[in-house]
């Protein structure tokens, strides 16, 4: 499904990002990107959705191929994924509800399938009574649920979170990483960045940590090779 | 379409003084080559009226015969340069110098005048080397004398509109191409206003024809109001010169209408560059 195959990023200014990274994602997977700061998490994620494309090596999501792909590709590719950041993104002259029938919007949704499943979205994410609140009227928390809202709007077979809980307290944290657990539990994968140890030590989901611009832990490989060392 | 033009309406309510200034901006621009094409506009009418009067008089031997002068008028009337072809008998000769040139009446009382053919050019055949070719080939008839067009008169005539074509063209453009940056940037404020937004659209997967289209179709409303403001404005200066100055002549249905065209073509062309500009930045 997510498929990176000896990716290599340099940038002209900062040098190198990725050196030689390879791992794979499969469907429904919920894996965490972690590492330090600057280590290559993000790069990995714009890798993704695409926002970047490698100096050196492939990347394949959901059959597109970073070589020789074209900005139409890329778009039709954004249909398939939803991507959710730290600072929410969202249009703050827009309600909530209007923040997420943009997205249906914008891909040429009919409008009357609009309406129905905004209201879905929001009363999946917690977020029903608030559709008409404007983003600075939620606290952090609520704003990052409507972004995620936003970014399941196109049904995607995988969302790509970076550092989603990053600004938020711990409760809000937790609540954040339930909905995206629940959303993974029912079929989507999840691909998340974070720096957030002790949410990772608690999931005991797959976690790949990048340190340097390269892969150097994971977890999935670990668990592989663990029945061939015993005895 | 219904979610660009909801988009492209969203746009000026959201930012209505950029929007304001936009338009604004657009019919100064425009009102200045509206101003300037409306002097060259009216240079060139004003020289078009001259020029139509350049005309070919060649004047008659005295025992000239009326069959040969009858079919001279035939032979020259076909003349493909040639617009008419008239015959000035001597009595009328005299009628007109009287008339033309009242003050020495006395001098014309009992004198003579040879008779003449007035021959009128078309439109498109009054540059002085075809004037020349004409008279020469009406010289060439046994019964012609003299032939005379003002040679140096159509020479003066033909460099003043020469000239005044260039600096026209010239200074026209400049216009245009100083309407077209201005335009171009305020667009640009609007598009960097708005390019949040433009870098959600892209995230969700709108195609660039999405993302362009609300600003498209905003440029082009900006481009019409901006121009009807402009011909407005045009008209209002052109109606002050005519009262106070000089009568002039104002652009007629056709071009009013080519003036709004071209505020909606600068305006999707100024759109269409700068949001072109600012999703190519992202991928």
């Amino acid at each position: 499904m997510i498929r990176f195959a000896n990716v290599f990023k340099e940038y002209p200014r900062t040098g190198v990002a990725l050196n030689d990274v390879s791992f794979s994602v499969n469907k429904g997977e919920f894996v965490f990107l972690t590492g330090p700061s600057g280590a290559g998490k993000s790069s990995i994620l714009k890798l993704i959705y695409f926002d970047e494309l490698p100096s050196r090596g492939d990347v394949w999501v959901s059959g597109t191929r970073s070589k020789g792909v074209t900005r139409k590709e890329i778009s039709l590719l954004r249909r398939k994924l939803g991507v959710v950041f730290q600072d929410f993104r969202l249009l703050e002259d827009r309600t909530v509800e209007q923040n997420v029938a943009f997205a249906l919007d914008v891909i040429g949704t009919p409008p009357e399938k609009i309406h129905p499943k905004v209201s879905r979205l929001l009363t999946q994410v917690g977020l029903s009574s608030k559709s008409t609140n404007y983003p600075r009227e939620l606290s952090g928390g609520e704003q990052q649920r409507v972004a995620i809202a936003r970014a399941l709007a196109n049904d995607p077979f995988v969302l790509v979170a970076d550092e989603p809980t990053g600004n938020l307290d711990d409760r809000a944290t937790r609540g954040v990483f339930q909905l995206l657990r629940d959303i993974n539990a029912a079929g989507t994968a999840v691909v998340m960045a974070t720096h957030n140890i002790d949410l990772v030590k608690r999931a005991n989901l797959r976690v790949l940590e990048i340190n340097r611009g390269q892969v150097v832990f994971d977890s999935a490989e670990e668990k592989r090779r663990a029945p061939e060392l015993t005895p | 379409m219904r979610l660009a033009v909801r988009e492209a309406m969203l746009g000026f309510k959201r930012a209505p003084v950029l929007s304001a200034l936009s338009i604004t901006t657009i019919a100064f621009s425009l009102f200045a080559f509206g101003l300037f094409s409306l002097v060259a506009l009216n240079i060139r009418n004003t020289l078009r009226a001259v020029e139509s009067r350049v005309e070919i008089r060649a004047f008659l031997a005295e025992n000239a015969e009326a069959e040969a002068i009858a079919a001279a008028m035939g032979d020259i009337g076909g003349f493909k340069e040639v617009a008419r072809v008239e015959y000035v008998t001597p009595e009328q000769a005299l009628e007109r110098a009287k008339r033309e040139m009242g003050e020495f009446k006395d001098v014309f009382e009992a004198g003579f005048l040879p008779g003449s053919l007035d021959i009128r050019l078309r439109d498109g055949f009054r540059d002085p080397t075809t004037v020349k070719r004409v008279a020469d080939r009406v010289r060439t008839y046994a019964f012609v004398d003299d032939v005379r067009f003002g040679e140096e008169w159509v020479q003066k005539l033909y460099s003043i509109r020469n000239i005044a074509t260039a600096a026209g063209i010239i200074l026209g453009l400049a216009f245009a191409a100083v309407a077209i940056i201005v335009i171009g940037a305020t667009i640009r404020m609007a598009v960097m206003a708005r390019s949040r937004e433009i870098s959600i659209m892209r995230l969700v997967g709108a195609t660039d024809g999405f993302i362009q289209r609300p600003f498209l179709i905003e440029g082009f409303v900006k481009g019409v109001l901006g121009g009807a403001l402009a011909l407005g404005l045009t008209w209002l200066a052109s109606s002050l010169i005519s009262r106070y100055f000089i009568r002039t002549e104002f652009f007629d249905a056709r071009l009013a209408f080519l003036g709004l065209l071209g505020g909606a073509v600068i305006g999707v062309v100024g759109s269409a560059v700068s949001v072109g500009r600012q999703i190519r930045r992202v991928l």
